[in-house]
């Protein structure tokens, strides 16, 4: 991927409400991880404990490597039934 | 003449001509068939949880034709359940949830086994009660008992079908540890950190529950009756926007319950 693409960056459900955004682009060089993504975005507030992390529709982690060209997306963990 | 209750080919099938008719809807689907029909007749099937999400679930077992259903949970019926936990009515309040269930249960599908178990399991009893199912359903409400239910399932290789309901969020994905590649619960979530949320603290909309526990029974007759269900893959619904992401999920190789332990 270029690094010359934003990465595209997806809130999901709750999240939303708690960043007060769904979407956002974010300009590759500012983010080397996922982690970095969330810190860019949202530095007034911690990524809520487990929250699931996925690069381009696959499983991450808050140190996984994100470049120019990815989605990121941020879901909230559920647990209740 | 035959009776009612004759079975149809004694040799071949194992079902009456009552179950026939019953299930006539199901054994009529190409991908289903009579042998499906009676893979879950001989099925047990282990429900942790008669709440939000284990009242839709049980009730399509129950009436899909699952042999014997465990259902597990220790609450009783409280008023403020039934806007969403449509096993119980109002009848039912301060009852033990598994009797009211029970009563459910049997009221729609009285060819079926029920058995109770009036408590939140775990230890030596949720080990034993995994390893004795075809496939565990877990309703559960809190992260302890989600992490214990996977460790037992990965333990004796049961299927699991894992979903959760919140606000306006849910959540479904299916564990199968008789497949090598399969993730487990802890591959997802990190234990030590798990945060508590629950519906009597953060609410949950009524319909939303029935939607996940629904399609969590869907994915527990798939698995039974033979079919392919959503291992890998972890659904996430977001009710107020009518929206479904998915993502892939694969096995974390250091996670501390499915990975082989390093020499």
């Amino acid at each position: 991927m270029s690094n010359s693409q934003p990465i595209e960056v997806l809130f999901f459900a709750s999240l939303c409400e708690q960043t007060g955004r769904d979407s956002a682009t974010l300009d590759a060089s500012l983010a080397a991880t996922v982690a970095d993504v969330w810190q860019q975005l949202c530095p007034t507030l911690d990524m809520p404990v487990n929250t699931l992390m996925a690069v381009n529709q696959i499983n991450a982690k808050a140190d996984s490597a994100v470049a120019g060209g990815d989605e990121v997306a941020f879901f909230p963990p559920v647990t209740g039934g | 003449m035959e009776s009612p209750n004759t079975p149809y080919t004694l040799a071949i099938v194992n079902l009456s001509n009552q179950e026939l008719l019953r299930y006539s809807r199901h054994t009529m689907l190409p991908q289903f068939g009579i042998k499906a029909q009676e893979k879950l007749k001989n099925a047990r099937v282990l429900v942790l949880g008669a709440g939000g999400l284990g009242s839709p679930a049980a009730l399509f077992l129950a009436s899909a034709g699952v042999g014997t259903i465990v259902l597990a949970d220790g609450d009783t019926v409280e008023l403020s359940n039934l806007q969403r936990q449509v096993l119980h009515g109002e009848s039912d309040i301060s009852r033990a949830k598994v009797d009211s269930a029970a009563d459910s249960l049997r009221a729609i599908n009285s060819d079926i086994q029920v058995e109770t178990i009036n408590a939140r399991l775990d230890g030596e009893a949720l080990s034993t009660a995994a390893a004795s199912a075809d496939v565990v359903v877990d309703c559960s409400d809190n992260f302890a008992t989600r992490f214990a239910v996977n460790a037992a399932c990965v333990a004796s290789r049961t299927p699991l079908v894992s979903a959760a309901a919140i606000r306006g969020e849910g959540q479904i994905t299916v564990f199968d540890s008789r497949d090598a590649a399969s993730p487990c619960y802890r591959c997802l979530y990190a234990e030590a950190e798990a945060g508590q949320e629950n519906c009597s603290t953060q609410g949950v909309l009524a319909p939303l529950v029935g939607v996940m526990g629904s399609l969590q029974a869907l994915e527990a007759v798939k698995i039974l009756s033979g079919n392919a269900a959503a291992v890998g893959r972890l659904l996430l619904f977001d009710a107020w926007n009518t929206q479904w992401r998915e993502i892939r999920l694969s096995r974390d190789p250091a996670c501390p319950v499915c990975a082989p332990p390093t020499p």
